[in-house]
């Protein structure tokens, strides 16, 4: 892709984009499915062609370009960068048959340790994504139907504050928190609740604490949000003829805030899948999490090809699941949006 | 039979505000009776008091003979129908009409079987498996109410639930109102600012004011004989002249107003000397040129008439320049505007009650 060809590309694709969408704007307008003033109308003429460029260029440079390369890069042999482009650089399954049964010299038959780390990655971060959504729904509901304004900006202040810290910092504060000398551990040992120092990091006590803790604020706000919007006549209503409280939250309040559900457990599940950082600081040396060997393969096998095949398969896997889960609740994608 | 609510000295303060003071108030069994007052009065915060939303103070509130004290809205024997309706947006009609019985335990047969005679009774048969949003406002009026008969309450509150609909809809809606009311035959506290709600519907009414009831009867009784200024002034238009007493006799008394000297009844007992205002109502004054002749009278200046067809509403000027309003019936000769007359009134049309400290 160099010269003219590339430049064409360049300046082209996203240009198409934008036409895509002008004409797809358009076509709404015949099917009658978009009334009022049109979308030039309303914007003027300069201002309206900068945001069908720009989200054009965005949606296509910073979005689908780069994910394209890594599907294209993923059904490619790994190759000198001399003979990239050559006679031997044909399209290939070699990287995504490696996942399912490992090097062609060895002699398994599978290559349980990458499908292991896989599935636990997918089947820890379920859980840790349920365990999320019952530490919030709780704080959120009070936050949004309870709390006085000042508890409420307080709450917020305490929640936000703690972000401002770096991830990998993060890690390495609940590293050094439960290591075998850390201060949980002296104060066990001190208490006589335990004799020795109990290695949390070995027992992925830490791995999970951290990508626990890692992404509560995506299941905070979109649950805020949702219980937020709630009629607090509803919930009185329903007290009144006579429900339980448990009733209120199970047939009033989340039927009401399953789209900030969702929304909020489909960002944390896929973070906490894709989580790099505490897996890597906290992760114990038995647990091989997905993401440090899709790392490794990167920048310690320089098998660029493999690795963006390892990414791919987490990433439509992850797809799929919420997907079907979405599915599964009757939830449509726009819904998780509102 | 037990009183149907009672209400004994219950006070309800938040913070330093005192949103009901000594409220003592009985309401009998099968009884339509309407708290009536502007917003801010304590109406809604005494209706959140029985039903059980909010704790008094001090005092005490029985339903049905028994103590409330300490008793959640879930566990009392009301049902609340909510001024903004409340009703569940993700159930359906039946499912919402039905919600009230399924928390309680009611077998499905059981329950739908009652959900189905609610529908007959609210006249929605065809639109149970309807969402609620596909009703209009009347009908989700009806679920509301036929979902707060489910829990076959013994007591119904109904925080102005019409005020959201249109002027026909909710004329229609206070004879709907009644007829269930007759119908199921449970008690139907109702809460409003309208005082047409109130009069037209209501057994009795308890007017209250900035946290106070200030008077309970019948809609003749606060209409036509109001015992404070307040529930003279609120319920129904009312004209009010400010004197001091001179003299007094046989349940009535002069009272000595910058228009002159005017004659009233006096059924709070004022004496001489005390300061009191006048209250004559619009359709009991009568225009004239010759007003001293029967009762009391004074000198206006017409401003504005206003044909209304079977009334006219009359505006005018007196000396003070204080504007008095006087409705004619149909057949009256009508004043034009700048026009001078005499207004007159007899005087047990004339009601003088204290005047408060602060007015």
């Amino acid at each position: 892709m160099s010269g003219i060809g590339g430049l064409t590309l360049t300046i082209g694709l996203p240009l198409v984009a934008a036409l895509v969408l002008v004409a797809l704007s358009a076509y709404e307008r015949r099917a009658g499915a978009a009334t009022g003033p049109g979308f030039f109308q309303r914007n003027g003429l300069a201002i309206g062609l900068y945001l069908v460029v720009a989200v054009g260029f965005w949606a296509f440079f910073i979005i689908l370009l780069p994910q394209l390369a890594m599907v294209d890069m993923s059904f490619r042999p790994k190759l000198p960068p001399a003979q990239m482009g050559g006679p031997k650089d044909l399209y290939t399954l070699e990287n995504y048959r490696y996942f399912l049964f490992g090097s062609t010299t060895s002699t398994a038959e599978w290559n349980w340790i990458h499908i292991k780390a896989f599935f636990l990655t997918i089947g820890v971060s379920v859980v840790i994504t349920a365990f999320n959504f019952v530490i919030c729904y709780p704080l959120a509901f009070h936050m949004a139907q309870s709390a006085t304004l000042a508890r409420l900006r307080m709450l917020l202040l305490l929640l936000i504050i703690p972000y401002w810290v770096n991830e990998i910092l993060r890690a390495f504060a609940f590293r050094v928190l439960l290591s075998s000398g850390g201060i949980i551990n002296q104060l066990l040992m001190g208490s006589g609740i335990t004799s020795e120092p109990f290695d949390f990091l070995a027992a992925d006590i830490g791995l999970y604490m951290g990508l626990s803790y890692a992404y509560l604020l995506m299941m905070i706000f979109p649950l805020y949000n949702a219980i937020e919007s709630l009629d607090k006549n509803q919930i009185e209503a329903a007290r009144d003829l006579g429900a339980p409280w448990w009733h209120i939250h199970a047939f009033i309040v989340m039927p009401h805030s399953k789209p900030g559900i969702a929304s909020g457990c489909t960002l944390v599940f896929m973070l906490t899948a894709g989580a790099l950082a505490a897996p890597l600081v906290l992760g114990g040396p038995r647990t091989l999490w997905f993401t440090p060997i899709v790392y490794d393969r990167f920048y310690q096998a320089f098998n660029w090809p493999q690795g963006a095949a390892y990414a791919l398969i987490l990433l439509v896997t992850c797809i799929v699941f919420v997907l079907v889960v979405l599915k599964a609740f009757r939830l449509s994608l726009g819904e998780i949006t509102r | 039979m037990a009183a149907a609510v009672e209400l004994e000295g219950v006070n309800v303060t938040f913070g330093d505000f005192v949103a009901v003071r000594q409220a003592n108030l009985t309401i009998e069994p099968g009884e339509f009776f309407s708290f009536l007052g502007p917003s801010g009065c304590g109406k809604t915060t005494l209706l959140r008091t029985i039903s059980g939303f909010i704790e008094p103070t001090h005092g005490n509130v029985r339903i049905g003979g028994q103590d409330m004290k300490g008793i959640g809205p879930n566990r009392r024997p009301t049902a609340l129908i909510f001024q903004n309706l409340a009703l569940f947006p993700m159930m359906s009609v039946a499912e919402n009409i039905g919600y009230g019985l399924r928390v309680r335990g009611v077998p499905r047969h059981e329950r739908d079987e009652k959900v189905k005679n609610l529908l007959i009774q609210v006249a929605l048969t065809e639109h149970g498996h309807k969402r609620v949003a596909e009703l209009s406002g009347g009908q989700k009026q009806r679920v509301a109410i036929a979902r707060a008969l489910a829990v076959e309450p013994k007591v119904l509150l109904l925080d102005e639930p019409l005020s959201a609909l249109d002027l026909k809809l909710r004329q229609h809606m206070r004879t709907e109102l009644r007829a269930i009311q007759k119908k199921v035959g449970i008690t139907f506290i109702y809460i409003t600012h309208d005082q047409g709600e109130a009069l037209t519907m209501s057994d009795r009414i308890a007017v209250m004011n900035a946290g106070v009831i200030e008077q309970v009867g019948d809609g003749r009784a606060v209409y036509a004989e109001p015992r404070t200024p307040f529930v003279a002034a609120f319920v129904g238009e009312n004209n009010q002249i400010r004197g001091r007493i001179t003299q007094v006799a046989d349940g009535f008394a002069t009272l000595e107003t910058p228009l002159g000297l005017l004659k009233g009844r006096n059924p709070v007992g004022l004496g001489a000397g005390e300061e009191a205002l006048l209250f004559v109502r619009p359709e009991a004054l009568r225009l004239g040129h010759d007003g001293q002749a029967n009762g009391s009278g004074f000198e206006a200046e017409t401003l504005d008439v206003a044909y209304e067809g079977s009334v006219t509403h009359v505006t005018l000027r007196v000396r003070t320049g204080q504007k008095i309003t006087a409705t004619l019936g149909a057949g009256s000769a009508l004043p034009a505007p700048g026009e001078m007359l005499c207004l007159g009134f007899a005087p047990q049309d004339g009601l003088l009650l204290k005047r408060p400290e602060r007015a």
